[in-house]
């Protein structure tokens, strides 16, 4: 910091503008969270009032690794990343290449790349699911009842909504390569491709990491497209972490299960948020800051 | 065929792909069900109709939810952009220990599963007698927008040339003067990027509204559309229509402020 007039007058004052920004994110974010962390610890089923609130340690987490469909809650939602984020960044990656070079029209393919990431998505999920099923009577594929081509729909709609914001991440990231450096590998002769892999790959990583890290910890608390499109089905064949925690929570008021379900996503989210911090100062150069 | 050609084919190819299932969404309520849904080839002369929107309006009532949407988005950045200006302003401008912690504990804040904590908010909410009424909503609502707003305006308030703020404490301003008559005036734009965007996180929530409202009376846009499937077949018009009704609003903020939603959008995640 290079602040002309700092006095302890400046330090008090920005502990007053902090303060109920913090009081917010505290009150409603990190004390919710311990409060999540203790109702896992408890036996709590809002059906049954008169069992009380008995304290059972590790007993809804001993269950849930006893309990097949949350093993497959959370192998759908590991699968679903692995297979929706890679395919997010490839297609962002070209999308951004292309908004960065096409010269005429750049309003306007600055609006289409917008408009999917800005509309809520339940109503993408409605017209996919539309879109899929009109798709289906044409080409007599029921999408829906196959526990494997389900996951078609979603994935699509999910990478459909979300590669827009990947792209305009990247495109800012494209945006402070200086262009001398293109210049001066074409007089050296390198091909395009050359070019693309040894100057924009690098000079893209911080930023490609950032995206990976925003798509990956999104993906994982996927919610909206599975509910809407299947509702978990057929069975429970799509149906997310989030969305099983949800239906302990919400539909069987189990909220001591339930809170330890949506605790396992968080340390999840978790684990992965950590290794994204990681990654990124890895793939940053060190840069005076 | 050239480099540049591959691109602008491309380009279309991306545009059409993009926005055609928007467009067609819209034609589509604007057509007879049977039109829709009779299967190809299509026959018959193509007419518009406008009978889902009077079904939706006059049947469901569909204007309740838009007006809930309207109120809890508009509340919630009504809260949250103040909120957000008073700490990116410290985080960007005074000495302060502590603010890479700071700034990453937003960032977690915003980005973790909200599932996580639809619980313990679900009983706290029950117990104060706020669930299933607006400031039930706006609550949660702010958690995930305060973080992404500070963030988002921490990155606008770096980018600000600080010479108009020394003259002004120089000419011996207060910092609170500087921040009112300096800075708010110069940093109008980065304020109305992060307005528009929590607004329109708001408006397009559903797992927070979907858990803290009962019935149709606090219900918002996305629940309404979401819970639309009837119990034997759904009224694919309707759902057309009521999507489309969704959309709309965030067409016309995409169209008018497209520019500024890009500049939020990377100086956030980018330069922060």
């Amino acid at each position: 910091m290079t602040t002309t007039s700092t006095s302890p007058h400046d330090s008090r004052l920005a502990l007053l503008l902090v303060t109920p920004a913090l009081v917010v994110i505290a009150g409603i974010a990190l004390v919710p969270i311990a409060a999540t962390v203790w109702e896992a610890l408890h036996q709590h089923d809002l059906r049954l009032p008169w069992l009380g609130r008995p304290f059972i340690g590790a007993g809804n987490f001993i269950e849930a690794l006893g309990d097949a469909r949350f093993r497959e809650a959370v192998a759908h939602t590991v699968a679903f990343s692995a297979i929706s984020v890679p395919l997010e960044l490839s297609l962002g990656l070209a999308l951004a290449v292309l908004m960065h070079t096409v010269r005429r029209g750049r309003g306007l393919v600055r609006v289409a790349a917008l408009l999917p990431w800005a509309i809520p998505t339940v109503v993408a999920a409605l017209v996919w699911r539309l879109m899929f099923e009109n798709v289906a009577t044409a080409m007599r594929v029921d999408w829906f009842s196959d526990p494997l081509t389900a996951w078609i729909p979603i994935v699509v709609a999910d990478v459909w909504k979300t590669t827009p914001f990947v792209a305009v991440l990247l495109l800012a990231g494209l945006q402070t390569i200086d262009p001398e450096v293109y210049d001066s590998a074409r007089l050296d002769g390198a091909s395009p491709m050359r070019q693309f892999l040894t100057i924009t790959i690098p000079l893209l990583a911080p930023s490609l990491v950032v995206a990976a890290a925003f798509r990956t910890l999104d993906a994982l608390r996927i919610f909206d497209v599975p509910y809407v499109m299947t509702a978990g089905g057929p069975g429970t064949a799509t149906e997310p972490l989030s969305m099983y925690a949800f239906a302990a929570l919400m539909e069987r008021l189990r909220f001591g299960y339930g809170s330890a379900l949506s605790i396992t996503l968080f340390a999840l989210t978790f684990v992965v948020a950590l290794a994204s911090v990681r990654a990124l100062s890895r793939a940053t150069p060190v840069e005076p800051s | 065929m050239s480099a540049h050609h591959l691109a602008r084919v491309a380009a279309i190819v991306l545009v059409v792909g993009l926005l055609g299932p928007i467009a067609g969404m819209m034609a589509a309520s604007l057509l007879p069900e049977t039109r829709v849904f009779g299967g190809f080839p299509w026959t018959g002369p193509l007419t518009l109709t406008t009978e889902h929107y009077a079904a939706l309006i006059e049947e469901r009532g569909f204007l309740l939810p838009i007006r809930n949407s309207l109120i809890v988005a508009t509340a919630t950045t009504l809260v949250a952009v103040p909120c957000a200006t008073l700490c990116a302003y410290a985080l960007a401008r005074l000495p302060m220990r502590g603010k890479g912690v700071l700034l990453a504990l937003l960032l977690a804040v915003s980005m973790f599963p909200q599932i996580s904590i639809v619980a313990p908010l679900f009983l706290v909410l029950r117990n104060i007698g706020l669930l299933d009424t607006f400031p039930g909503l706006v609550l949660p609502y702010v958690t995930f927008t305060t973080p992404l707003a500070v963030w988002l305006l921490t990155g606008f308030f770096r980018q600000l040339p600080r010479d108009l703020e020394d003259a002004a404490r120089m000419d011996g301003a207060s910092r609170l003067r500087v921040i009112r008559d300096v800075v708010l005036p110069v940093a109008a734009p980065g304020l109305a990027s992060t307005a528009i965007l929590t607004f329109l996180y708001c408006w397009n929530e559903f797992l927070f509204a979907l858990s803290f409202t009962l019935g149709p009376e606090h219900q918002t846009v996305p629940v309404a559309i979401a819970l639309f499937r009837g119990r034997y077949q759904i009224p694919w018009g309707q759902v057309l229509a009521a999507a489309s009704i969704a959309t709309l609003p965030v067409v016309a903020i995409v169209l008018a402020f497209q520019r500024r939603i890009v500049a939020g959008l990377t100086a956030g995640a980018v330069k922060g």
